[in-house]
């Protein structure tokens, strides 16, 4: 069974902005606001410089050894509000 | 029908009703305004009864115009100038593109202003109202009209609607001739409106700089607290009436005033306190 890659939209269409400590995203294409906090702003920045990945590979990029549940909570959460995508 | 012109900041609006003695109400709430350049007006409004019978039998008042509510109730003849109150802040609510719309007093000292939001019963009107006292100038005390382009505010300074005790508070502090008629039980309780003053009237059409932004929240024990840039922008996109229509206009517009500018959360027993809260939190900003 192959792994599910996550991706993030690129820099052009999910405007950052950061807020002391959080982070509001302007998503271009639905017209949506979203406020994250961390490892969120982190999680979209290493899909968006590094392409799409499967869970373990964003782990490795965001220089996490462990955390692998925590991360596919926050991946859910992602793909709920429409910021990233599943392929 | 009667109609009258009324301009209040850069923004004209044309009244009409069959009433004309609301007209003449009106025109007696607005008697200290620079009058009106005659031309277009931005919004139109008209006063109107629901029918023939309600405009003779217990007269209501339904607010008409450029935008209106579907299920907006008419109001009461005697409340008559409420209702058209009401309707030039709808005109603006739903009309305004050009500028991003909150829900707050604003008030200027030195070219810049400080942005006082929260809900209906925070006591921002009423704050508004007793910094106008004390030597500021009033924008308006309902709206902050916040231009993306620029990052400045545009004034909007209606009547001041004084709701209950607050009218008692400011009769201490102004003169009756700036009052506008009582409208006893009305949705939201008495209200009188107060006329702002002539350096706010005189500089209606003059731009500040936003410099402050406050959240007032009235009968709490005294308590102020910084407010960081993520909560200040969740609570304004709440506070305002078109920031989903403006889109990345808004956004930007927003982001960059919240991280340019010091925030702060003012919980006061009582606008004694408040407005002293307020003017400490000020002075911190201008030693």
């Amino acid at each position: 069974m192959t792994q599910k890659r996550f991706a993030a939209p690129p820099v052009e269409l999910l405007i950052a902005r950061p807020l002391d400590g959080l982070v509001a995203l302007y998503h271009r294409p639905s017209g949506q606001t979203h406020v994250v906090a961390s490892p969120a702003p982190e999680i979209i920045e290493a899909l968006q410089s590094g392409g799409s990945m499967t869970a373990g590979e964003l782990l490795v990029a965001l220089g996490l050894n462990e955390g692998g549940e925590l991360l596919a909570a926050r991946l859910s959460e992602l793909l709920a509000a429409g910021l990233i995508e599943a392929q | 029908m009667a109609s009258t012109l009324i301009s209040v900041g850069p923004r004209r609006f044309r009244i009409g009703s069959e009433w004309s003695g609301l007209i003449a109400e009106i025109n007696s709430l607005y008697r200290s305004y620079p009058k009106a350049e005659e031309g277009p007006a931005h919004y139109s409004v008209r006063m109107e009864s629901e029918g023939l019978l309600r405009r003779f039998i217990r007269p209501q008042v339904a607010i008409r115009g450029d935008y209106t509510v579907p299920d907006a109730l008419p109001l009461p003849r005697p409340q008559g100038l409420l209702a058209s109150e009401m309707a030039m802040n709808l005109q603006v609510a739903m009309g305004e593109r050009q500028y991003l719309l909150l829900h707050a007093a604003t008030v200027e000292r030195d070219g810049r202003a400080i942005i006082l939001t929260g809900e209906s019963g925070s006591g921002k009107s009423t704050m508004a109202a007793l910094l106008m006292t004390r030597g500021w100038r009033l924008l308006g005390d309902e709206f902050a009209l916040l231009d993306p382009a620029t990052g400045l505010l545009s004034p909007f300074p209606r009547p001041i609607s004084l709701k209950n005790e607050s009218i008692a508070t400011l009769a201490k502090l102004a003169s009756e001739s700036r009052f506008g008629p009582w409208m006893r039980n009305t949705p939201k309780g008495d209200i009188r409106h107060l006329i702002p003053d002539g350096a706010s009237l005189d500089r209606m059409n003059e731009m500040a700089v936003p410099a402050l932004i406050l959240f007032p929240a009235f009968g709490h024990a005294a308590e102020a607290r910084p407010v960081g840039d993520g909560e200040a922008f969740v609570r304004l996109t709440q506070a305002s009436t078109n920031y989903t229509m403006l889109g990345e206009t808004g956004f930007e517009a927003l982001t960059r005033l919240v991280t340019h500018l010091p925030a702060q959360a003012i919980d006061y027993p009582d606008t004694e306190t408040g407005i002293a809260m307020v003017e400490s939190a000020w002075g911190d900003l201008v030693p």
